[in-house]
């Protein structure tokens, strides 16, 4: 069993015991569907406007290269430097370039998923610059040096009061828990590194290939500042970000924003297209965008499940996960969580490290019928399974199966088994849920059904 | 007609008064039954652990009892999923791709081949307890059946259906996922029975037995009084 597997059930263990957990999240995504329901539904036809975002989607990745060239072409134009990153460690090895011919000391982010995955902040503190996350949820993570819980909500795993004692400690100071006392003293410490800071990072929610824009999405200001305040901008994305048309956003902005978290609109809509030009009087003198591969052409390259690379990083998929909601976010091991982390991240870690992420779900599939952008995520989940299991069978489940189909296919054997079956069923009593007991891992929290002496096929027989 | 009634293995041999209620209803409304005698696991537990390769030759076997069949009812959300729809898939640019279509193409639930393709909702039963219904997620969500039961429940004399909250949610059996990571499944099936519970239903009513297993399973453990039963049951109860 690889380590990652065995920390992935360890964790799972504890989590799933965690009563109190269970019901913190519970809670908290309760008030979320009550809101994007109602979002929802006040689109003409939330059902077309899925299509409408797949097939934009489909046209944008399935033409990446054109897209990528307009975009890359159409930001250079306006003097912003565009660099390629293969791999997490080209990227941080460009980011880390770049903040020292700025001879930066600090930086200041607002929320970049893509910054999780390539573990920029650890790389960036290693080599001696300070880092200060500015969006409230990674903020308050940030001070407990954990990984965000979730990719649009990172501290939703935490009570108003443990994030007051939370202050408290880190900051010295927490006059209450109410969310305006502790936005309050957030903001107080983060206005001073805003005004300190060499160097402001983004993230992006979508990148326009036709007009060159950025496009990013927040609801606290926090990106606004860190994109004008600070001389140099650096911005990092995934390749899969780019939108075909500026029109798009007509649909995506609200639709993000209302998969993501219940919201008409999010807050704060800004469109970069460039640094500080001749005669403007603010913005960033540089601006540098990176754009990250990582393997996604290699998904890229999957017909049948390239249409992960449509995920526009709404979350949705994980409120509505049976499983995610009762392990929480960060027993994933993984910057992704959730259903579009389980299909995508044996892509990019190695589908045999990852592949229990996708043995992990019952497969209820209420993901896909979530997912705003149409992605057909359980059936991946599926397909994870069957590309592990056929490149790497294990050798005592296959056996196993093997020896069910010749069971299944037997009448006669398969009658037998039956019969053994209700002969040893009070000896499996005996040893129910014990270390001696084969159905243990169902018994231990389980009963088994008492197995009837006439089996459904004795009966038709019988009766003819 | 002559209504081809696969018998999904769990109800062969842990649920026989399921099959027995399906093939008793099918009779009542003046159809001719067979049951055949050679197919016996649709082939879900090597399929959805990603062993295809296994799972061909026992659905292979399924297919060539159902064949000629005129319509193929199955009395799981599950193993219906499994024929309609991935049998297909799995045999996809093989010798039985053209067979497994057409064989799809003629398989249904149980219960929305009653209330859809029959257009039948009476069947004069009685079950005079509250109950609620759980909606196995292949059935509903890859078979799109959910009205139908609530179609056929609606028309039993005495019984009284509450939905439970969150009532679209896995209960968390996920076939081989219910052994792989029991945690997981057991809390996620404590979340269904809690909400089930909560209802003040005698019974869980629902048209996938695996389903039912987990939650009963767990039901009897914890000594909580509420039951699970099969929608057939309930539909031939008199």
């Amino acid at each position: 069993m690889s380590s990652f597997v065995s920390q992935f059930k360890a964790a799972a263990s504890v989590k799933t015991a965690d009563l109190r957990h269970r019901q913190v999240i519970r809670t908290a995504l309760r008030s979320y569907e009550v809101v994007r329901d109602k979002r929802k539904a006040a689109f003409q036809s939330w059902e077309s406007a899925r299509q409408a975002a797949a097939e934009t989607k489909w046209e944008a990745v399935n033409h990446l290269d054109t897209h990528l060239e307009a975009l890359t072409a159409k930001l250079e134009a306006r003097g912003t430097k565009v660099h390629w990153a293969s791999n997490a460690a080209q990227a941080r090895e460009i980011i880390t370039q770049i903040l020292r011919d700025k001879k930066a000391r600090s930086i200041i982010k607002s929320k970049a998923m893509t910054s999780e995955e390539i573990h920029l902040n650890d790389a960036l503190e290693a080599a001696g610059f300070t880092v200060v996350e500015s969006d409230l949820g990674e903020f308050i993570v940030q001070l407990r040096h954990e990984p965000p819980y979730h990719i649009v909500f990172p501290s939703m795993h935490l009570t108003r009061g443990e994030i007051k004692d939370l202050f408290q400690k880190e900051l010295g100071d927490a006059p209450s828990d109410s969310p305006e006392d502790l936005t309050m003293v957030a903001r107080r410490v983060m206005r001073q590194k805003y005004l300190t800071a060499d160097v402001g990072f983004t993230g992006a929610n979508f990148a326009i290939a036709e007009t060159g824009m950025i496009s990013i999405t927040e609801n606290e200001g926090n990106a606004r500042l860190t994109a004008a305040l600070p001389k140099t901008m650096v911005t990092l994305l995934g390749i899969e970000k780019v939108l075909p048309k500026f029109a798009d956003l007509a649909l995506f902005l609200p639709m993000l924003a209302t998969a993501g978290a219940g919201q008409p609109m999010t807050c704060y809509n800004t469109m970069y297209s460039g640094p500080r030009q001749p005669g403007e009087v603010d913005g960033p003198e540089e601006w540098h965008v990176v754009l990250l591969d990582n393997r996604r052409t290699e998904l890229l390259a999957d017909p049948e499940q390239r249409d992960a690379l449509h995920c526009i990083r709404c979350g949705a998929c994980l409120n509505v996960c049976p499983i995610f909601r009762n392990v929480g976010g960060h027993t994933y091991g993984t910057t992704y969580s959730g259903p579009v982390g389980s299909v995508i991240t044996p892509h990019l870690r190695g589908l045999q490290d990852w592949k229990h992420l996708s043995n992990a779900s019952s497969l209820c599939g209420a993901c896909t019928e979530a997912c705003p952008v149409k992605i057909d995520l359980h059936h991946h989940l599926l397909h994870n399974r069957r590309n592990a299991s056929t490149n790497e069978p294990a050798f005592f489940e296959r056996l196993s199966y093997q020896a069910f189909g010749l069971l299944a296919n037997e009448p006669g054997l398969w009658w037998l088994a039956k019969k053994i079956g209700w002969l040893t069923q009070p000896l499996q009593k005996l040893v129910k849920g014990s270390a001696l007991d084969p159905a243990k891992a169902w018994t231990k929290t389980r009963d088994l059904p008492p197995l009837p002496q006439e089996t459904f096929k004795d009966w038709w027989k019988n009766r003819k | 007609m002559t209504v081809t009634l696969f018998i999904p293995c769990f109800i062969d041999a842990v649920y026989p008064r399921a099959g027995i209620s399906m093939v008793e209803i099918l009779e009542r409304l003046g159809h001719r039954v067979e049951c055949p005698g050679e197919a016996a696991c649709c082939g879900q537990p090597p399929f959805n652990s990603g062993y295809w390769d296994e799972a061909r030759p026992i659905a292979a076997k399924v297919l060539q009892q159902l064949a000629t069949a005129e319509a193929v009812v199955i009395g799981s959300g599950s193993c219906g999923a499994m024929v309609k729809k991935f049998y297909p898939e799995l045999f996809a640019g093989r010798p039985e791709a053209a067979l497994a279509q057409a064989v799809a193409s003629r398989t249904w639930e149980f219960s929305d081949f009653i209330a859809s393709k029959l257009g039948v909702t009476e069947l004069g039963a009685k079950f005079p307890h509250k109950v609620t219904f759980h909606d196995g997620c292949h059935g509903l969500r890859e078979l799109g059946v959910k009205q139908s039961p609530r179609a056929l429940m609606a028309k039993v004399q005495g019984l009284e259906l509450v939905e439970m909250a969150e009532a679209e949610t896995c209960c968390g059996f996920g076939g081989t996922f219910s052994a792989k990571f029991p945690m997981i499944s057991t809390a996620m099936g404590d979340v269904k029975c809690a909400s089930a519970i909560e209802t003040g239903a005698e019974y869980i009513v629902s048209n996938d037995s695996s389903c039912l297993m987990h939650l009963q399973g767990l039901l009897t453990r914890q000594g909580k009084p509420l039951k699970t039963i099969h929608l057939a049951e309930v539909l031939n109860h008199r």
